[in-house]
Protein backbone atom coordinates (compact mmCIF):
# COMPACT_ATOMS: atom_id res chain seq x y z
CA UNK A 1 0.00 0.00 0.00
CA UNK A 2 1.08 3.71 -1.51
CA UNK A 3 1.63 6.49 1.02
CA UNK A 4 -1.89 8.49 0.78
CA UNK A 5 -4.24 5.03 -0.39
CA UNK A 6 -5.89 4.68 3.28
CA UNK A 7 -6.49 8.62 3.38
CA UNK A 8 -7.64 8.32 -0.44
CA UNK A 9 -4.77 11.06 -1.69
CA UNK A 10 -4.07 11.35 -5.57
CA UNK A 11 -1.07 10.61 -6.59
CA UNK A 12 1.79 13.43 -7.35
CA UNK A 13 4.94 14.85 -7.96
CA UNK A 14 7.83 15.62 -5.88
CA UNK A 15 8.49 18.55 -4.31
CA UNK A 16 12.12 19.52 -6.02
CA UNK A 17 9.94 19.36 -9.45
CA UNK A 18 7.27 21.57 -8.28
CA UNK A 19 9.92 23.83 -7.01
CA UNK A 20 12.13 23.82 -10.18
CA UNK A 21 9.22 24.66 -12.43
CA UNK A 22 8.18 27.63 -10.33
CA UNK A 23 11.23 28.58 -10.00
CA UNK A 24 11.04 28.86 -14.04
CA UNK A 25 7.77 30.69 -13.96
CA UNK A 26 8.72 33.44 -11.71
CA UNK A 27 11.33 34.31 -13.09
CA UNK A 28 10.08 37.02 -15.55
CA UNK A 29 8.46 38.14 -12.14
CA UNK A 30 11.11 38.52 -10.14
CA UNK A 31 14.12 40.47 -12.19
CA UNK A 32 16.11 40.58 -9.09
CA UNK A 33 16.13 36.52 -9.12
CA UNK A 34 19.58 34.20 -9.70
CA UNK A 35 20.36 30.94 -9.05
CA UNK A 36 23.66 29.63 -8.09
CA UNK A 37 24.13 26.59 -7.97
CA UNK A 38 26.75 23.76 -6.97
CA UNK A 39 27.25 21.63 -10.15
CA UNK A 40 23.58 19.86 -8.89
CA UNK A 41 21.54 21.86 -10.59
CA UNK A 42 19.86 18.80 -12.91
CA UNK A 43 19.34 17.13 -9.46
CA UNK A 44 17.61 20.32 -7.33
CA UNK A 45 15.76 21.28 -10.41
CA UNK A 46 16.82 24.59 -10.76
CA UNK A 47 18.39 23.36 -14.40
CA UNK A 48 15.40 25.23 -15.52
CA UNK A 49 15.57 28.54 -14.90
CA UNK A 50 19.30 28.33 -15.78
CA UNK A 51 18.80 27.85 -19.06
CA UNK A 52 15.58 30.81 -19.33
CA UNK A 53 17.62 32.95 -17.81
CA UNK A 54 21.28 32.30 -18.43
CA UNK A 55 22.48 35.22 -17.78
CA UNK A 56 21.36 34.66 -14.03
CA UNK A 57 22.63 31.79 -13.48
CA UNK A 58 26.03 30.92 -11.85
CA UNK A 59 27.29 27.18 -11.67
CA UNK A 60 30.27 27.99 -9.24
CA UNK A 61 31.29 24.10 -9.24
CA UNK A 62 31.71 21.58 -6.28
CA UNK A 63 32.42 24.01 -3.88
CA UNK A 64 29.66 24.70 -1.43
CA UNK A 65 31.49 27.27 0.77
CA UNK A 66 31.72 29.52 -1.95
CA UNK A 67 28.84 29.02 -3.37
CA UNK A 68 26.89 30.33 -0.55
CA UNK A 69 29.29 33.30 -0.06
CA UNK A 70 28.38 34.64 -3.83
CA UNK A 71 25.15 34.63 -2.95
CA UNK A 72 25.80 36.66 0.23
CA UNK A 73 27.50 39.08 -1.74
CA UNK A 74 25.30 39.17 -4.53
CA UNK A 75 22.36 39.77 -2.21
CA UNK A 76 24.43 42.54 -1.12
CA UNK A 77 23.95 43.99 -4.47
CA UNK A 78 20.15 43.95 -4.14
CA UNK A 79 19.99 40.54 -5.90
CA UNK A 80 17.57 37.84 -4.50
CA UNK A 81 19.87 34.74 -4.95
CA UNK A 82 18.17 31.19 -4.79
CA UNK A 83 21.50 28.61 -3.53
CA UNK A 84 20.18 25.08 -4.25
CA UNK A 85 22.03 21.62 -3.44
CA UNK A 86 21.29 18.74 -1.37
CA UNK A 87 20.15 19.20 2.05
CA UNK A 88 22.96 18.05 3.78
CA UNK A 89 25.54 19.59 1.10
CA UNK A 90 24.02 22.66 1.65
CA UNK A 91 23.70 23.06 5.54
CA UNK A 92 26.27 21.01 6.74
CA UNK A 93 29.02 21.91 4.52
CA UNK A 94 28.83 25.71 4.14
CA UNK A 95 26.86 26.04 7.37
CA UNK A 96 29.55 28.93 8.38
CA UNK A 97 28.92 30.14 5.55
CA UNK A 98 25.29 30.73 5.89
CA UNK A 99 26.00 31.88 9.31
CA UNK A 100 28.88 35.10 8.17
CA UNK A 101 27.92 35.27 4.76
CA UNK A 102 23.60 35.39 5.50
CA UNK A 103 21.92 34.90 8.46
CA UNK A 104 24.65 37.18 10.48
CA UNK A 105 24.14 40.43 7.70
CA UNK A 106 20.75 39.25 6.69
CA UNK A 107 20.90 39.16 3.76
CA UNK A 108 18.34 38.00 1.26
CA UNK A 109 19.53 34.52 0.34
CA UNK A 110 17.44 32.13 -0.42
CA UNK A 111 18.68 28.29 0.08
CA UNK A 112 17.12 25.57 -0.97
CA UNK A 113 17.86 21.95 0.15
CA UNK A 114 16.80 19.14 -2.06
CA UNK A 115 17.49 15.17 -1.27
CA UNK A 116 16.32 15.76 2.39
CA UNK A 117 15.15 12.60 4.45
CA UNK A 118 15.70 9.20 4.13
CA UNK A 119 13.71 8.73 1.35
CA UNK A 120 16.46 9.30 -0.95
CA UNK A 121 16.92 6.05 -0.49
CA UNK A 122 19.56 3.90 -2.36
CA UNK A 123 22.46 6.61 -2.48
CA UNK A 124 22.50 6.21 1.53
CA UNK A 125 23.12 8.09 4.50
CA UNK A 126 25.70 10.69 3.78
CA UNK A 127 23.29 11.67 1.09
CA UNK A 128 20.42 12.36 3.19
CA UNK A 129 19.78 15.69 4.91
CA UNK A 130 18.45 14.50 8.44
CA UNK A 131 20.10 17.37 10.59
CA UNK A 132 19.11 20.17 8.57
CA UNK A 133 16.28 21.65 9.98
CA UNK A 134 17.95 21.67 13.43
CA UNK A 135 20.84 23.56 11.93
CA UNK A 136 18.28 25.93 10.02
CA UNK A 137 16.47 26.66 12.88
CA UNK A 138 19.15 27.64 15.23
CA UNK A 139 20.51 30.23 12.94
CA UNK A 140 18.84 34.19 13.73
CA UNK A 141 16.68 35.51 11.75
CA UNK A 142 16.19 32.65 9.35
CA UNK A 143 12.82 31.39 8.28
CA UNK A 144 12.46 27.15 7.64
CA UNK A 145 9.85 25.71 5.27
CA UNK A 146 8.98 22.49 4.91
CA UNK A 147 5.93 21.86 2.13
CA UNK A 148 4.06 18.75 1.38
CA UNK A 149 3.51 18.42 -2.04
CA UNK A 150 3.84 20.02 -5.15
CA UNK A 151 1.07 23.01 -5.29
CA UNK A 152 2.70 24.16 -1.63
CA UNK A 153 5.83 23.78 -2.86
CA UNK A 154 4.71 25.44 -5.67
CA UNK A 155 3.14 28.53 -3.54
CA UNK A 156 6.13 28.41 -0.96
CA UNK A 157 8.50 28.99 -3.63
CA UNK A 158 6.42 32.30 -4.68
CA UNK A 159 5.99 33.49 -0.86
CA UNK A 160 10.01 32.84 -0.54
CA UNK A 161 10.59 35.05 -3.22
CA UNK A 162 8.49 37.79 -1.75
CA UNK A 163 9.60 37.50 1.91
CA UNK A 164 12.54 39.60 2.60
CA UNK A 165 15.15 37.81 4.51
CA UNK A 166 16.78 34.44 4.59
CA UNK A 167 14.43 31.13 4.45
CA UNK A 168 15.79 27.62 4.08
CA UNK A 169 13.15 25.66 1.63
CA UNK A 170 13.47 21.71 2.41
CA UNK A 171 12.61 19.77 -0.84
CA UNK A 172 12.24 15.82 -1.16
CA UNK A 173 13.61 13.60 -3.87
CA UNK A 174 10.49 11.40 -4.42
CA UNK A 175 7.02 11.80 -6.04
CA UNK A 176 4.51 12.40 -3.18
CA UNK A 177 0.33 12.61 -2.57
CA UNK A 178 -1.46 15.74 -3.99
CA UNK A 179 -2.68 17.43 -0.73
CA UNK A 180 -3.92 20.23 -1.66
CA UNK A 181 -6.10 22.59 -4.62
CA UNK A 182 -4.71 24.70 -6.82
CA UNK A 183 -6.53 27.56 -4.79
CA UNK A 184 -5.46 26.39 -1.29
CA UNK A 185 -3.87 29.16 0.94
CA UNK A 186 -0.16 29.10 1.56
CA UNK A 187 0.88 31.08 4.12
CA UNK A 188 3.97 31.30 5.80
CA UNK A 189 4.03 31.37 9.25
CA UNK A 190 0.51 29.47 9.33
CA UNK A 191 -0.25 25.74 9.77
CA UNK A 192 -3.33 24.15 7.71
CA UNK A 193 -5.37 22.44 9.50
CA UNK A 194 -6.41 19.33 7.17
CA UNK A 195 -8.63 17.33 9.36
CA UNK A 196 -10.75 18.83 12.29
CA UNK A 197 -10.20 16.12 15.38
CA UNK A 198 -10.70 15.81 18.98
CA UNK A 199 -9.11 12.95 20.64
CA UNK A 200 -5.41 14.67 19.58
CA UNK A 201 -3.27 16.43 17.07
CA UNK A 202 -1.04 14.64 14.86
CA UNK A 203 1.39 17.76 13.52
CA UNK A 204 3.45 17.07 10.48
CA UNK A 205 5.49 18.63 7.81
CA UNK A 206 6.94 17.18 3.97
CA UNK A 207 6.68 13.97 3.36
CA UNK A 208 5.03 13.19 6.55
CA UNK A 209 1.94 15.06 5.89
CA UNK A 210 0.65 12.27 3.73
CA UNK A 211 1.33 9.61 6.29
CA UNK A 212 -0.31 11.66 9.09
CA UNK A 213 -3.77 12.07 7.03
CA UNK A 214 -3.03 7.82 6.48
CA UNK A 215 -2.56 7.69 10.24
CA UNK A 216 -5.48 9.80 11.43
CA UNK A 217 -7.90 7.41 8.81
CA UNK A 218 -6.72 4.14 10.80
CA UNK A 219 -7.37 6.41 14.30
CA UNK A 220 -11.17 7.31 13.00
CA UNK A 221 -11.70 3.46 12.17
CA UNK A 222 -10.86 2.36 16.04
CA UNK A 223 -13.07 5.04 17.25
CA UNK A 224 -10.10 7.81 17.57
CA UNK A 225 -11.00 11.38 16.14
CA UNK A 226 -7.55 13.11 14.99
CA UNK A 227 -6.88 16.37 13.80
CA UNK A 228 -4.37 17.05 11.62
CA UNK A 229 -1.92 19.89 11.10
CA UNK A 230 0.59 20.96 7.74
CA UNK A 231 3.67 22.64 10.19
CA UNK A 232 4.76 23.47 6.76
CA UNK A 233 6.99 26.61 8.38
CA UNK A 234 8.92 25.35 11.20
CA UNK A 235 10.59 28.50 11.92
CA UNK A 236 8.41 31.00 12.64
CA UNK A 237 5.95 27.87 13.79
CA UNK A 238 2.52 28.42 13.89
CA UNK A 239 2.16 28.73 18.23
CA UNK A 240 -1.69 30.02 18.02
CA UNK A 241 -2.21 26.93 16.24
CA UNK A 242 -0.30 24.39 17.99
CA UNK A 243 -1.57 26.02 21.28
CA UNK A 244 -5.05 25.57 20.10
CA UNK A 245 -4.43 21.96 19.00
CA UNK A 246 -2.78 21.63 22.53
CA UNK A 247 -5.83 23.47 24.22
CA UNK A 248 -8.85 21.37 22.31
CA UNK A 249 -7.48 17.61 21.29
CA UNK A 250 -4.94 17.42 24.39
CA UNK A 251 -2.73 15.35 23.09
CA UNK A 252 -0.10 15.77 20.11
CA UNK A 253 2.05 13.44 17.85
CA UNK A 254 4.96 14.92 15.78
CA UNK A 255 5.79 13.23 13.14
CA UNK A 256 8.75 14.88 10.75
CA UNK A 257 11.28 12.97 8.19
CA UNK A 258 14.65 14.39 10.39
CA UNK A 259 16.41 13.10 13.31
CA UNK A 260 15.04 13.42 16.84
CA UNK A 261 16.33 16.77 17.64
CA UNK A 262 16.40 19.99 16.62
CA UNK A 263 13.77 19.90 14.04
CA UNK A 264 9.67 20.25 13.80
CA UNK A 265 9.37 18.03 17.59
CA UNK A 266 11.48 20.62 19.23
CA UNK A 267 9.51 23.76 17.56
CA UNK A 268 6.70 22.06 18.58
CA UNK A 269 7.65 21.22 22.25
CA UNK A 270 8.56 24.53 22.68
CA UNK A 271 5.40 26.31 21.52
CA UNK A 272 3.60 23.77 23.49
CA UNK A 273 5.38 23.50 26.76
CA UNK A 274 5.69 27.56 26.82
CA UNK A 275 1.07 27.99 26.03
CA UNK A 276 -0.76 24.49 26.93
CA UNK A 277 1.46 22.06 28.41
CA UNK A 278 0.01 18.56 27.45
CA UNK A 279 1.50 15.21 26.07
CA UNK A 280 3.63 14.74 22.76
CA UNK A 281 4.89 11.71 21.09
CA UNK A 282 7.07 11.67 18.65
CA UNK A 283 7.37 9.83 14.99
CA UNK A 284 10.90 10.29 12.96
CA UNK A 285 14.06 9.09 12.06
CA UNK A 286 15.60 8.96 15.65
CA UNK A 287 19.13 9.45 16.98
CA UNK A 288 20.71 7.74 14.45
CA UNK A 289 21.61 7.43 10.58
CA UNK A 290 20.06 5.18 8.33
CA UNK A 291 20.94 3.09 5.44
CA UNK A 292 21.00 2.45 1.27
CA UNK A 293 17.51 0.95 0.20
CA UNK A 294 14.42 1.41 -1.19
CA UNK A 295 12.85 4.36 -0.07
CA UNK A 296 9.64 2.56 0.61
CA UNK A 297 11.78 0.27 3.31
CA UNK A 298 13.68 2.73 4.83
CA UNK A 299 10.70 4.51 5.95
CA UNK A 300 9.24 0.99 7.01
CA UNK A 301 12.59 -0.07 9.20
CA UNK A 302 13.02 3.86 10.07
CA UNK A 303 9.59 4.25 11.77
CA UNK A 304 8.28 6.85 9.14
CA UNK A 305 4.76 4.49 8.43
CA UNK A 306 1.06 5.59 9.70
CA UNK A 307 0.91 2.17 11.91
CA UNK A 308 3.90 3.84 13.65
CA UNK A 309 1.80 7.65 14.03
CA UNK A 310 -1.05 5.64 15.21
CA UNK A 311 0.99 3.72 17.83
CA UNK A 312 2.30 7.23 19.09
CA UNK A 313 -1.14 8.46 18.93
CA UNK A 314 -2.66 5.72 21.30
CA UNK A 315 0.38 6.20 23.80
CA UNK A 316 0.24 9.58 24.30
CA UNK A 317 -3.89 9.20 24.41
CA UNK A 318 -3.06 6.50 27.38
CA UNK A 319 -0.75 9.00 29.36
CA UNK B 1 33.83 61.11 -2.47
CA UNK B 2 37.37 60.74 -3.69
CA UNK B 3 38.32 61.14 -7.50
CA UNK B 4 41.48 59.91 -9.48
CA UNK B 5 42.48 63.20 -10.90
CA UNK B 6 43.08 64.72 -7.52
CA UNK B 7 45.11 61.55 -6.55
CA UNK B 8 47.02 62.98 -3.56
CA UNK B 9 51.05 62.98 -3.59
CA UNK B 10 52.89 59.74 -2.14
CA UNK B 11 54.50 62.30 0.60
CA UNK B 12 50.97 63.32 1.09
CA UNK B 13 49.79 59.79 1.20
CA UNK B 14 52.58 58.92 3.89
CA UNK B 15 51.22 60.94 5.97
CA UNK B 16 47.80 60.06 5.89
CA UNK B 17 49.03 56.52 7.12
CA UNK B 18 51.01 58.02 9.79
CA UNK B 19 47.67 59.19 11.47
CA UNK B 20 46.03 55.90 10.39
CA UNK B 21 48.52 54.09 12.51
CA UNK B 22 48.30 56.39 15.09
CA UNK B 23 44.33 55.91 15.68
CA UNK B 24 44.78 52.26 15.37
CA UNK B 25 47.32 52.06 18.18
CA UNK B 26 45.32 54.87 20.29
CA UNK B 27 41.76 52.64 19.87
CA UNK B 28 43.12 49.29 20.34
CA UNK B 29 45.04 50.58 23.65
CA UNK B 30 41.77 52.40 24.61
CA UNK B 31 39.58 49.20 24.11
CA UNK B 32 42.34 46.96 25.77
CA UNK B 33 42.30 44.44 22.88
CA UNK B 34 42.45 43.81 19.22
CA UNK B 35 44.96 42.90 16.69
CA UNK B 36 46.77 46.55 15.92
CA UNK B 37 50.22 44.67 14.30
CA UNK B 38 48.20 43.21 11.83
CA UNK B 39 45.99 46.42 10.63
CA UNK B 40 49.53 48.37 10.97
CA UNK B 41 51.06 45.58 8.02
CA UNK B 42 47.96 46.43 5.88
CA UNK B 43 47.94 50.66 6.78
CA UNK B 44 49.63 51.52 3.39
CA UNK B 45 47.20 49.13 1.53
CA UNK B 46 44.21 50.66 3.39
CA UNK B 47 45.20 54.26 3.19
CA UNK B 48 46.50 54.09 -1.08
CA UNK B 49 42.53 52.34 -1.54
CA UNK B 50 40.71 55.33 0.69
CA UNK B 51 42.61 58.48 -0.36
CA UNK B 52 44.58 57.81 -3.32
CA UNK B 53 41.28 57.86 -5.41
CA UNK B 54 41.27 53.93 -6.63
CA UNK B 55 38.00 53.86 -4.08
CA UNK B 56 34.76 55.71 -5.54
CA UNK B 57 32.58 56.18 -2.45
CA UNK B 58 30.48 58.87 -0.67
CA UNK B 59 30.88 58.64 2.78
CA UNK B 60 27.49 60.98 3.58
CA UNK B 61 25.84 58.18 0.88
CA UNK B 62 27.52 54.80 2.35
CA UNK B 63 25.26 52.87 0.32
CA UNK B 64 25.23 54.90 -3.06
CA UNK B 65 24.21 52.58 -6.33
CA UNK B 66 27.38 53.17 -8.39
CA UNK B 67 30.15 52.92 -5.17
CA UNK B 68 32.81 50.56 -5.51
CA UNK B 69 33.66 48.58 -2.40
CA UNK B 70 36.22 47.52 0.13
CA UNK B 71 36.15 44.37 2.04
CA UNK B 72 38.67 43.67 4.77
CA UNK B 73 38.33 39.63 5.15
CA UNK B 74 41.01 39.69 7.93
CA UNK B 75 38.10 41.17 9.97
CA UNK B 76 40.67 41.47 12.94
CA UNK B 77 42.66 43.83 10.82
CA UNK B 78 39.46 46.37 11.19
CA UNK B 79 40.94 48.96 13.27
CA UNK B 80 42.85 50.39 10.04
CA UNK B 81 39.56 50.38 7.87
CA UNK B 82 37.81 51.92 10.78
CA UNK B 83 40.66 54.71 11.01
CA UNK B 84 40.28 55.01 7.39
CA UNK B 85 36.28 55.42 7.59
CA UNK B 86 36.77 58.04 10.22
CA UNK B 87 39.38 60.03 8.16
CA UNK B 88 37.12 59.73 5.23
CA UNK B 89 33.69 61.29 7.50
CA UNK B 90 31.80 57.84 7.75
CA UNK B 91 31.73 58.84 11.34
CA UNK B 92 33.42 61.22 13.73
CA UNK B 93 37.39 60.34 14.61
CA UNK B 94 36.51 60.60 18.41
CA UNK B 95 34.25 57.52 17.84
CA UNK B 96 37.11 55.17 17.79
CA UNK B 97 37.42 55.73 20.96
CA UNK B 98 34.49 53.29 21.58
CA UNK B 99 36.20 50.50 19.59
CA UNK B 100 35.33 47.08 20.97
CA UNK B 101 32.72 48.86 23.53
CA UNK B 102 29.64 47.70 24.29
CA UNK B 103 26.91 49.58 22.08
CA UNK B 104 29.50 50.61 19.94
CA UNK B 105 29.26 50.16 16.04
CA UNK B 106 32.93 49.85 16.10
CA UNK B 107 32.69 46.05 16.57
CA UNK B 108 35.81 44.04 17.22
CA UNK B 109 34.96 42.49 13.35
CA UNK B 110 33.00 43.89 11.08
CA UNK B 111 29.68 44.30 11.36
CA UNK B 112 27.13 45.32 8.08
CA UNK B 113 24.08 45.57 10.76
CA UNK B 114 25.98 47.91 12.49
CA UNK B 115 27.94 50.17 10.23
CA UNK B 116 26.86 51.78 7.48
CA UNK B 117 29.87 51.35 4.96
CA UNK B 118 31.09 48.32 6.11
CA UNK B 119 30.75 46.16 3.05
CA UNK B 120 30.98 42.22 4.34
CA UNK B 121 30.74 41.02 7.79
CA UNK B 122 33.49 39.08 8.19
CA UNK B 123 36.02 37.50 10.95
CA UNK B 124 35.21 34.29 10.16
CA UNK B 125 38.50 34.05 7.64
CA UNK B 126 38.01 33.00 3.61
CA UNK B 127 35.04 34.10 3.11
CA UNK B 128 35.42 37.93 2.01
CA UNK B 129 36.70 36.81 -1.52
CA UNK B 130 33.94 35.18 -1.83
CA UNK B 131 31.48 37.69 -1.10
CA UNK B 132 33.33 40.47 -3.43
CA UNK B 133 33.19 37.87 -6.11
CA UNK B 134 29.39 37.86 -5.09
CA UNK B 135 29.28 41.87 -5.20
CA UNK B 136 32.10 41.95 -8.45
CA UNK B 137 29.08 40.00 -10.54
CA UNK B 138 26.08 42.16 -8.63
CA UNK B 139 27.58 44.99 -9.94
CA UNK B 140 28.02 43.44 -13.23
CA UNK B 141 24.80 41.89 -13.73
CA UNK B 142 23.64 45.64 -12.96
CA UNK B 143 26.28 47.13 -15.65
CA UNK B 144 27.81 49.01 -13.51
CA UNK B 145 32.13 49.49 -13.55
CA UNK B 146 32.03 49.10 -9.41
CA UNK B 147 35.29 47.76 -8.25
CA UNK B 148 35.51 45.25 -5.45
CA UNK B 149 38.66 45.32 -3.21
CA UNK B 150 39.06 42.27 -0.90
CA UNK B 151 42.17 42.72 1.71
CA UNK B 152 43.46 38.89 2.82
CA UNK B 153 45.86 37.69 5.48
CA UNK B 154 48.59 35.12 4.10
CA UNK B 155 47.40 33.16 6.90
CA UNK B 156 43.75 33.03 5.81
CA UNK B 157 45.18 31.61 2.51
CA UNK B 158 44.92 28.08 4.23
CA UNK B 159 41.58 28.52 4.23
CA UNK B 160 40.31 26.52 1.53
CA UNK B 161 37.13 28.93 0.19
CA UNK B 162 39.96 31.16 -0.91
CA UNK B 163 41.05 29.03 -3.50
CA UNK B 164 37.47 28.23 -4.69
CA UNK B 165 36.69 31.80 -5.20
CA UNK B 166 40.02 32.30 -6.92
CA UNK B 167 38.52 29.36 -9.83
CA UNK B 168 35.32 30.95 -9.79
CA UNK B 169 36.48 34.36 -10.38
CA UNK B 170 38.55 33.17 -13.30
CA UNK B 171 35.53 31.30 -15.03
CA UNK B 172 33.34 34.07 -14.84
CA UNK B 173 36.10 36.35 -16.28
CA UNK B 174 35.46 39.03 -13.53
CA UNK B 175 37.49 42.22 -14.39
CA UNK B 176 36.54 44.29 -11.55
CA UNK B 177 37.96 42.33 -8.45
CA UNK B 178 41.08 43.38 -7.14
CA UNK B 179 42.32 40.72 -4.20
CA UNK B 180 45.52 41.79 -1.71
CA UNK B 181 47.24 39.70 0.28
CA UNK B 182 48.85 41.32 3.08
CA UNK B 183 51.65 38.90 3.67
CA UNK B 184 53.18 40.07 7.14
CA UNK B 185 54.33 36.54 7.80
CA UNK B 186 53.24 35.96 10.63
CA UNK B 187 49.26 34.41 12.02
CA UNK B 188 48.39 32.92 15.26
CA UNK B 189 50.51 30.85 16.64
CA UNK B 190 53.57 31.72 14.69
CA UNK B 191 55.47 32.40 11.83
CA UNK B 192 53.17 31.38 8.21
CA UNK B 193 56.07 29.74 6.92
CA UNK B 194 56.39 27.78 10.41
CA UNK B 195 52.58 27.30 10.26
CA UNK B 196 51.03 26.44 6.69
CA UNK B 197 53.33 27.55 3.76
CA UNK B 198 51.36 28.66 0.79
CA UNK B 199 54.30 31.11 -0.88
CA UNK B 200 55.34 31.85 -3.58
CA UNK B 201 51.09 33.11 -3.33
CA UNK B 202 51.93 35.20 -6.83
CA UNK B 203 52.68 31.66 -9.24
CA UNK B 204 49.58 29.69 -7.56
CA UNK B 205 47.28 32.49 -7.76
CA UNK B 206 48.53 33.24 -11.43
CA UNK B 207 48.17 29.70 -12.44
CA UNK B 208 44.39 30.28 -12.08
CA UNK B 209 44.29 32.89 -14.51
CA UNK B 210 44.83 35.90 -12.53
CA UNK B 211 46.85 38.85 -13.29
CA UNK B 212 49.52 39.04 -10.01
CA UNK B 213 52.00 41.61 -8.93
CA UNK B 214 54.22 41.15 -5.72
CA UNK B 215 55.29 44.61 -4.27
CA UNK B 216 56.53 45.74 -0.94
CA UNK B 217 53.47 46.34 0.54
CA UNK B 218 54.57 48.71 3.08
CA UNK B 219 56.06 50.83 0.02
CA UNK B 220 53.70 53.85 -0.53
CA UNK B 221 54.92 54.52 -4.06
CA UNK B 222 54.90 51.00 -4.64
CA UNK B 223 51.02 50.20 -3.67
CA UNK B 224 49.76 53.07 -5.51
CA UNK B 225 51.33 51.95 -8.23
CA UNK B 226 50.09 48.37 -8.20
CA UNK B 227 46.66 49.54 -7.51
CA UNK B 228 46.87 51.33 -11.16
CA UNK B 229 48.03 48.94 -13.23
CA UNK B 230 44.98 46.85 -11.42
CA UNK B 231 42.32 49.20 -11.83
CA UNK B 232 43.45 49.42 -15.37
CA UNK B 233 43.15 45.59 -16.10
CA UNK B 234 39.15 44.82 -16.71
CA UNK B 235 39.37 40.98 -18.51
CA UNK B 236 40.07 39.43 -15.91
CA UNK B 237 40.45 39.17 -11.51
CA UNK B 238 43.67 40.99 -10.20
CA UNK B 239 46.02 40.47 -6.57
CA UNK B 240 48.49 41.94 -5.37
CA UNK B 241 50.61 40.22 -3.40
CA UNK B 242 51.69 42.75 -0.79
CA UNK B 243 54.55 41.58 1.20
CA UNK B 244 54.08 43.58 4.50
CA UNK B 245 56.09 43.50 8.09
CA UNK B 246 53.51 43.01 10.82
CA UNK B 247 53.32 45.91 13.34
CA UNK B 248 54.97 48.01 10.48
CA UNK B 249 55.72 51.77 11.73
CA UNK B 250 56.85 50.55 15.09
CA UNK B 251 58.76 47.70 14.53
CA UNK B 252 61.77 49.52 16.81
CA UNK B 253 59.06 49.13 19.75
CA UNK B 254 57.74 45.63 19.38
CA UNK B 255 61.76 44.55 19.48
CA UNK B 256 62.35 46.49 22.22
CA UNK B 257 59.18 44.93 23.78
CA UNK B 258 60.75 41.36 23.04
CA UNK B 259 57.50 40.63 20.53
CA UNK B 260 57.69 40.52 16.76
CA UNK B 261 54.05 39.26 16.21
CA UNK B 262 52.68 41.02 19.19
CA UNK B 263 48.94 39.07 17.42
CA UNK B 264 45.70 39.58 19.10
CA UNK B 265 46.79 41.88 21.38
CA UNK B 266 46.60 45.22 22.29
CA UNK B 267 50.02 47.10 23.14
CA UNK B 268 50.27 48.08 26.75
CA UNK B 269 49.77 52.14 27.92
CA UNK B 270 53.47 52.67 27.83
CA UNK B 271 54.61 51.00 24.68
CA UNK B 272 51.94 52.29 23.07
CA UNK B 273 53.11 55.75 24.00
CA UNK B 274 56.51 54.97 22.78
CA UNK B 275 55.04 53.56 19.52
CA UNK B 276 53.14 56.69 18.81
CA UNK B 277 56.36 58.81 19.89
CA UNK B 278 58.27 56.64 17.31
CA UNK B 279 55.25 57.44 14.71
CA UNK B 280 54.94 61.32 15.70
Amino acid sequence: MAIGDKSGLSPGGATRDAFGKALETLGERFPEVVVVDGDVGNSTRTEAFAKAFPDRAFNVGIAEANMVSVAGGLASCGKTPVVASFAAFLLCNAYDQIRMSVTFPAQNVKLVGSHSGISIGEDGPSQMGIEDVALACSLPGMTVIVPCDEISTGKATEEMLQREGPVYLRLGRPAVPRIYEDDSEFVIGRANQLRDGDDLTIIANGLMVAVALDAAAELSDQGISARVLDMHTVKPIDEPAVAAAARETQAIVVAEEHSANGGLGSAVAIAVSRTTPVPIAYVNTGDCYAESGDPDGLLEKYGLTSGRIVEAARSVKAN
Amino acid sequence: MSLENQRPTIEELEDKARILRRHIIEMTTEAGSGHPTSSLSATEVVTAIYFGGFLNYNAAEPDWTERDRFIMSKGHAVPALYAAMAEAGYFPVEDLATLRKLGSPLEGHPNVRRLAGIEASTGSLGQGLSVGLGQALGCRIDGLDSRVFVVMGDGEMGEGQVWEAIATAHKYQVGNLTAIVDQNGYQQTGATSDVLDLTPFAPKIESFGWHVQTINGNDMSEVVAALETAVDITDRPTAIVAETQKGFGILPVLEEAGDMNFHGQALPAEVAEKALAHLG
